[in-house]
């Protein structure tokens, strides 16, 4: 059943909204030039911070989707007839999301580090600590969607709670410290299916 | 006789209100119990706790492998609907037939109409597999043909064994145990 779910949110990603983030995260990108100006030595110095910040608002966008339309039209309820542990049904949908989230970031932070006039090995330092940082990340937004899922204005509310929760990523992040971004990634990624899953079993009613 | 489903003393509560104090009940195979009563008085939160999905203030539920049809569809509305309810249990045609839906295995599930839905809905508990079945306000949407498939599929469902439990507030077609709600 796992397979199975991962399977569908992948496949129900990729129909339509998992594009949204990435054009998003370009937008952000692309913005920074005509913010900073033009001066390749400036926009390059702070590149690698600017595409954490894209990668971060990019992450808020599908919140909403991730758990509420699956908790509104009972799939949520009936996965857990089906014997499946509320945290189970977190991990897939948690594993499902990192799979439409990070290798579309990655793809996309391509021509943003051009935008941004970054070099070679800088883009590659950056890629590399996205790829760590997104499965966290990922992890956050799921817990994060669960513990909004049926509140109203849960988009905006999500926001205030995602931001500062993944300060730690972004810090690590931009500052390329791999393994300290990679403690915080596996923390967030070990504990979010148990947030997630006490989320979806406390907004039963 | 082993029961599919028993409430032991079972009290709950929703918002503070009592609905129900100490209920006891067992439903076996072949056996169908009818839960009525008003608007409010609990027949969904009853189905709801016979599920797992709530859970009781005091009390003993136990409950054997079950389907649910309540007011949620839980199929993909992008998916054509075989497909959708293929995610749910493989073999899917012989429910699909019963409920008169199988001319729509094609069609978008967001395209169906309340009734169509709601014969989806029931074809998703049919196919399951289950042996026990809840359903809350299962003739809501539907029409003279599909109370009638319904009582036809709840019979041949009980006469192999299953047990049905049905929240309504509308009079049901075929041989049921009543328990009134709120009196």
């Amino acid at each position: 059943m796992i397979g199975a779910l991962i399977a569908r949110d992948l496949r129900r990603a990729f129909t339509g909204a998992a594009w949204l983030p990435m054009a998003f995260f370009l937008l952000v990108a692309a913005l920074m030039p005509f913010a900073i100006g033009p001066d390749a030595r400036l926009l390059s110095a702070i590149g690698p911070g600017a595409l954490w910040i894209a990668a971060l608002t990019a992450a808020l966008l599908p919140i909403e989707r991730l758990v509420e339309p699956d908790r509104a039209d009972g799939v949520l309820d009936q996965l857990a007839l089906h014997a499946m542990a509320e945290e189970n049904i977190a991990a897939a949908k948690i594993a499902a999301h990192w799979l439409t989230f990070a290798p579309l970031l990655l793809i996309a932070a391509v021509p943003a580090s051009a935008l941004l006039a970054m070099d070679g090995p800088a883009l590659g330092r950056t890629e590399l600590a996205l790829a760590v940082g997104t499965p966290g990340l990922a992890a956050l937004a799921v817990a994060i969607a669960a513990v909004t899922a049926g509140l109203p204005r849960a988009g905006s509310l999500a926001g205030l709670l995602l931001l500062p929760l993944a300060v730690p990523l972004l810090i690590f992040g931009a500052a390329n410290a791999l393994l300290l971004e990679a403690a915080v990634s596996l923390l967030l990624t070990a504990g979010a299916p148990f947030v997630a899953g006490a989320a979806i079993r406390a907004a039963r009613t | 006789m082993t029961a599919l489903l028993s409430f032991e003393k079972v009290t709950l509560r929703r918002g503070g209100r009592l609905l129900f104090e100490e209920l006891d009940l067992a439903l076996g195979p072949g056996e169908a119990l009818h839960v009525s009563g008003r608007n409010g008085s609990g027949k969904s939160s009853l189905i709801r706790l016979a599920a797992g999905l709530l859970h009781a203030e005091r009390g003993r539920v136990e409950r054997s492998a079950l389907a649910l049809a309540d007011d949620k569809l839980a199929l993909d509305r992008e998916l054509p609907l075989k497909r959708a309810l293929r995610f749910w249990s493989r073999p899917v045609d012989s429910a699909m037939d019963a409920l008169g839906i199988a001319y729509l295995a094609e069609v978008p599930v967001r395209l169906l109409s309340s009734g169509q839905a709601k014969r989806a809905a029931l074809a998703r508990v049919a196919s399951s597999g289950a042996p026990l079945w809840l359903l809350d306000e299962p003739l809501n949407g539907l029409d003279s043909d599909g109370a009638e498939r319904l009582a036809a599929l709840v019979k041949s469902h009980l006469s192999s064994g299953g047990a049905t439990l049905i929240a309504s507030h509308q009079p049901l077609a075929g041989e049921c145990r009543q328990l009134a709600l709120g009196q």
